[in-house]
C-alpha cells in the first residue's frame, strides 16, 4: 500500500490530506492520470511528485510502501 | 538544527547566532515579510503551509549547495508556517562567509532556491476571497511544470 499526500489547492480539491491506495508498479505519470480521475483534482500537469520526500520524474516507478506527495507549484519565501 | 520550519514567531537573532564562526568576515541576514499590497490587491493575512519533513530536507539541500559554491559559508534558514499578518516575518536566512561579497550572493541564492524547490505554500486572504498562490510572478519557478536538472538532485 501507498500513502498519497495532497497539499494546498490539491488537498482542497481532493477533500483529504492523504489517501491510502495501492500504487506499486505504476509510474508517476500513470498515478497522476489515475488520481486526476479518481479524486477529481485539476492542474496536476503543473504539480510535481515526490517519492519518499524527493522529487521524482514522470517515468519513475513507485514501489510498495513508498510515500507519494503531489506538490503544486511552491510559493514559500 | 540549522534548517527549521516554525509554527511560532521566528527569533531572528537565534538564526544569526547559528552561523557565527571565527573565519567569517560578514554575516548577511534576509528577512522575508508579509506585504500588504500585491498588484494593487490588499492582503488581509496569509496562511503558510509546508510538507514539513521534505521542506527541512530541501532547506538542507540549499545549504549544501551554498557550501559547495561559496567556500567557508555557514547557512541557517527558518521558515514560518501558520497564519501570518501584514509585516510578520515569514522567513529568515542567515549566511556567514569569510568575505562580504559571497555573503550577499549566497543569501540571494538561498531565497531564490526556496521559491523553486521547497514545498511551502501560501494562501492569500483578501477582503473578497482567498486563493492558494502558485507560481509567483516574481519567480520563474518550473516553466515546464516540474523541476529539471539539478533541482531533482539529492
Amino acid at each position: 500500500m501507498n500513502k498519497v499526500l495532497f497539499f494546498a489547492h490539491l488537498r482542497d480539491e481532493a477533500g483529504a490530506e492523504s489517501v491510502m491506495m495501492d500504487a506499486a508498479g505504476k509510474t508517476v505519470a500513470e498515478l497522476k492520470t489515475l488520481i486526476a480521475k479518481k479524486y477529481g483534482v485539476t492542474r496536476l500537469d503543473t504539480a510535481m511528485v515526490a517519492i519518499n520526500e524527493e522529487f521524482a520524474p514522470d517515468a519513475d516507478r513507485i514501489g510498495d510502501g513508498d510515500i507519494i506527495a503531489f506538490i503544486p507549484p511552491v510559493s514559500g519565501g | 538544527m540549522n534548517y527549521e520550519i516554525s509554527k511560532t514567531p521566528i527569533d531572528t537573532q537565534a538564526v544569526i547566532d547559528k552561523v557565527i564562526q571565527r573565519n567569517a568576515g560578514a554575516i548577511t541576514t534576509f528577512i522575508g515579510t508579509v506585504r500588504e499590497l500585491t498588484a494593487g490587491k490588499k492582503t488581509q493575512y496569509l496562511i503558510y503551509e509546508a510538507y514539513e519533513s521534505m521542506a527541512v530536507k530541501k532547506l538542507q539541500q540549499i545549504g549544501d549547495e551554498i557550501q559547495q559554491r561559496w567556500e567557508g559559508a555557514e547557512v541557517a534558514i527558518t521558515h514560518r508556517v501558520g497564519r501570518l499578518d501584514i509585516t510578520d516575518v515569514a522567513v529568515v536566512i542567515a549566511v556567514s562567509t569569510p568575505h562580504r561579497a559571497d555573503a550577499y550572493e549566497a543569501n540571494r541564492y538561498a531565497i531564490e532556491r526556496i521559491k523553486e524547490i521547497v514545498p511551502i505554500w501560501k494562501k492569500e486572504h483578501w477582503e473578497d476571497g482567498q486563493e492558494w498562490v502558485g507560481n509567483q510572478l516574481e519567480t520563474v519557478a518550473y516553466p515546464t511544470g516540474k523541476p529539471e536538472g539539478e533541482d531533482l538532485g539529492e
